[in-house]
């Protein structure tokens, strides 16, 4: 090894060692490529030109803002307003449109089910079912079995103020009583019976018989006489053969017993009323719009 | 040689540099020394700077309830899935609401943000769904998504939640500087237990110690279950800042 200030050449090119040798092989001292240091310099160069760019440097109270003026919030502003800016003109005109008349327009039509459809996907899916085809306790939106009217008016209402929930005063609301201990379970078992031989399935006819006074009394109030439900009400038809929870024995002593408190969260808040519209005219079109 | 060949010694200080790289202890430690320069940089000036976080009005620690909710999230690893950070871009926010602010998760130990999603982001999810769909989806994601791959959580039922491990963790998260009063960390297992049954006396102080709070039986069900505690604190999910009265401060 040699030291430092005692240059060690190495005799074939000529060049320095850095004086480390391994059994007589030595390291030549070469220095860096050219290309290579000047890459760096310039690394260093465009790290400082972009710390004054943009916002960089800590100091006493905030951090250096950057000559160009970059900022994330501003461009994403700017990004919105860019969209709302090229939309503006139709999403007034669908705020303001009588949806009735809606089919008159076609191109406003077009543009308030596929902005719809998008608006649905997003925020009514996860209940209603990407293709709205609902799940248990989260209706179908593509028949026309309605539980609170599916009329451009009511469907507009139910999303904007949402049903039995405590965020909006305007909300639908209506409450099913609990019969788990206003009835006897022999009434009960009658009454399962007769909502099963009225909505056509496979029924005990006796105890359906006896079961229709209990109905009458407890249930027709909000089902109706002929248990075809009220849009007024929110109460289900249940002479058909859809259901909400179920229309086996076992789900409809469930129901009886212990009642359904279905829930739906406004969106008056949350979406804008050319969303709103625009989810509406969507609905409407899946299939069942009255 | 002469002087003019490229391996002509450096002069100076730079020259120095064979001291480094023949100590290999003397190497690491200045290596060290460097990269920590960048780490204070980076991270010393948020401790002091006075926009790191901004005012925002609404923000309030979590309620006991809610505190016990996000133990649970965090011990499911439910953050592994799902972030709680919606970043200023526009697809982002016409999906989930308004970006998140750092006041958002200022009382949060640690943040949640994540920086994966394999689910969708959860910042603003708070009042977009019912208890009820909350409750499905956690015993049967399935039931109510039928495309989604998450796991079912309905074990959470089983599980009682306890108000006296709680009322620790508020007063822990009061110790480490979660503006908690001494009377919020004194009632803290009475608030878990008042805040998932609506009936109770202590509903209208429930409400002055945390403005906001939703005051509920989250599942459906007598006691105060683990699910009622997460349902609690998804239900609050960035509810609390009033945007109506929020001024971006672009330069941030």
């Amino acid at each position: 090894m040699s030291s430092k200030d005692n240059k060690d050449i190495d005799d074939v090119t000529g060049i320095d060692t850095t004086g480390h040798a391994w059994d007589g092989i030595k390291e030549l001292n070469n220095p860096l490529p050219r290309w290579w240091l000047w890459c760096f310099y310039l690394t260093i160069f465009w790290g400082i030109c972009y710390s004054i760019a943009y916002p960089a440097w800590p100091l006493v109270k905030g951090a250096t803002a950057g000559v160009l003026g970059y900022s994330t919030r501003a461009e994403v502003a700017a990004d919105i307003t860019r969209f709302e800016e090229a939309n503006a003109e139709i999403s007034a005109q669908l705020a303001a449109a009588d949806l009735s008349t809606l089919s008159e327009n076609e191109e406003l039509q077009r543009f308030a089910t596929s902005a719809g459809g998008a608006v649905f996907r997003n925020n009514c899916s996860q209940c209603h079912g990407s293709g709205a085809a609902g799940a248990v306790g989260y209706p179908n939106l593509l028949d026309d079995d309605w539980l609170w009217g599916g009329d451009f008016e009511n469907i507009t209402y139910t999303i904007r103020h949402g049903i039995r929930n405590e965020e909006d005063w305007d909300a639908r609301y209506s409450e099913m009583t609990a019969y788990d201990e206003i009835l006897s379970d022999e009434e009960i078992d009658a009454t399962v019976q007769y909502v099963r031989q009225i909505s056509g399935q496979d029924h005990d006819a006796t105890l359906a018989g006896a079961g229709e006074a209990t109905f009458m009394d407890n249930c027709a109030a909000c089902h109706g006489d002929d248990g075809k439900g009220s849009y007024d009400l929110g109460a289900p038809n249940l002479t058909d053969a859809i259901w909400l929870y179920g229309g086996d024995a076992a789900t409809l002593e469930e129901t009886i017993r212990y009642a359904r408190f279905g829930v739906m969260p406004p969106w008056g808040s949350r979406l804008s009323e050319a969303e709103i519209n625009a989810v509406s005219a969507y609905v409407h079109q899946l299939g069942g719009g009255e | 040689m002469s002087d003019t060949t490229p391996n002509s010694p450096a002069k100076g200080f730079l020259a120095k540099h064979a001291i480094l790289e023949r100590s290999p202890t003397l190497l690491l430690v200045s290596s060290l020394l460097v990269v920590t320069v960048g780490g204070i940089v980076e991270i010393a000036p948020l401790f002091y700077l006075e926009n790191t976080i901004e005012k925002v009005e609404g923000v309030r620690p979590y309620s006991p309830l809610e505190l016990a909710g996000r133990d649970i999230y965090i011990r499911e690893g439910c953050y592994v899935c799902h972030s709680q950070m919606i970043r200023p871009m526009r697809d982002e926010v016409e999906r989930y609401g308004h970006y998140s602010l750092a006041a958002e998760s200022m009382y949060d130990h640690p943040h949640q943000w994540g920086s994966k999603r394999t689910g969708p982001d959860l910042a603003r999810v708070g009042g977009k769904y019912s208890d009820a769909w909350h409750l499905d989806h956690m015993i049967k994601p399935q039931a109510v998504v039928p495309e989604s791959i998450m796991p079912g959580y309905a074990y959470l039922l089983d599980t009682q939640v306890n108000a006296e491990y709680t009322a620790d963790l508020v007063a822990t998260h009061s110790f480490i500087g979660v503006p908690y009063t001494e009377e919020m960390v004194e009632v803290a297992a009475a608030d878990v237990l008042a805040q998932a049954d609506p009936d109770t006396d202590a509903y209208d102080d429930l409400l002055e110690r945390y403005p906001g709070a939703q005051i509920r039986n989250f599942d459906g069900a007598p006691g105060v279950s683990e699910m009622d505690a997460l349902i609690a604190y998804l239900q609050m999910l960035g509810t609390t800042v009033d945007f109506s009265t929020f001024t971006p401060d672009a330069s941030r």
